[in-house]
């Protein structure tokens, strides 16, 4: 059986996030004012050949390190499915 | 005197500035990214603007992976000179050659317009035809160039003199209004603006011939 694994890729806090901030505008436009923040962020899915869900963690937060995330202002966060 | 400039899909200023290093005296080879080695005997690197990978992930993010990018950053640990620009800056810092982020515009919008810089050192093989503090206006045409560092990296970057353009009037947000910087050897100098873009005054400026000149200049006597 094959793994899924789903990759959380968020701004650091502290990191502005000025699409986030131009989603809360919107919202504020529509009506919505209860909104006191917004982060956007991304969500990657990968499907791996690897059964071991330990295996699939390690090599996954190899990916994240190498090219999913710029962890000079990303974080990320990973689900094995 | 040689000079490289890699090509990757969606890169749109890599003929301007073959001939910015043309005009300059350099002999410029145009390297595909899929190759694995530059040809013998280049002096000096250009990754060029344009938008590598459409942008995928994140801007210059696929490109700083790409198996050129291995021999480019051999290059530069050898001391061998690197220009990026535009998009060229932002493979530079995603192949971790230079340091911190390039970030959508705090304004959200792409911006292409002149933009007014004041040289922040003559101190490097790319600036030494200028005066520290000296105004030049080079084309600026982005949507991901709010530059962004932690604190520490900030201050390293002013205390060693490496930030080589300050925008006089920052249009995108930019930390400490950092328009290029440079490597700990001043040797590898990434940029917004497009110095290759105000080389010929039917360009509306010639501000950008002088940094071409003075990298032509030291790569002769090196």
């Amino acid at each position: 059986m094959t793994m899924k694994a789903v990759v959380h890729v968020m701004l650091k806090p502290g990191v502005l996030d000025p699409q986030g901030e131009a989603v809360r505008h919107a919202l504020g436009a529509l009506g919505f004012g209860g909104v006191a923040a917004v982060r956007q962020g991304k969500v990657i899915e990968l499907e791996l050949a690897e059964t071991d869900a330990a295996a699939a963690e390690a090599e996954v937060k190899q990916m994240c390190d190498k090219l999913l995330a710029n962890t000079v202002i990303e974080s990320y966060r990973i689900e094995i499915a | 005197m040689r000079a490289a400039v890699i090509v990757f899909p969606g890169s749109n200023c890599d003929r301007d500035l073959a001939v910015a290093f043309r005009a300059a005296g350099m002999d410029p080879v145009m390297v595909w990214h899929k190759d694995t080695s530059l040809p013998a005997g280049v002096d000096v690197v250009g990754l060029p603007g344009g938008f590598s990978y459409g942008d995928y992930l994140r801007c210059g993010a696929i490109a700083a992976r790409s198996p050129i990018c291995a021999a480019v950053a051999d290059h530069a640990h050898r001391g061998g000179a690197v220009i990026g620009i535009c998009n060229g800056f932002q493979v530079l810092v995603e192949a971790g050659l230079l340091p911190g982020a390039l970030m959508r515009n705090a304004g959200l919008k792409f911006i292409c317009k002149p933009a007014a810089l004041t040289v922040g050192t003559a101190d490097s093989p790319f600036t030494a035809g200028y005066a520290a503090g000296q105004t030049v206006t080079f084309p600026i045409a982005h949507h991901d160039g709010n530059y962004t560092a932690d604190a520490d990296t900030l201050a390293r970057l002013a205390a060693e003199d490496r930030v080589a353009f300050r925008y006089r009037d920052n249009p995108n947000g930019s930390a400490g209004d950092i328009a290029g910087i440079l490597s700990e050897n001043r040797r590898v100098l990434g940029l917004m603006p497009h110095p290759e873009r105000a080389m010929d005054p039917v360009q509306g400026g010639t501000d950008g011939a002088a940094l071409f000149a003075a990298l032509a200049g030291a790569l002769t006597d090196a």
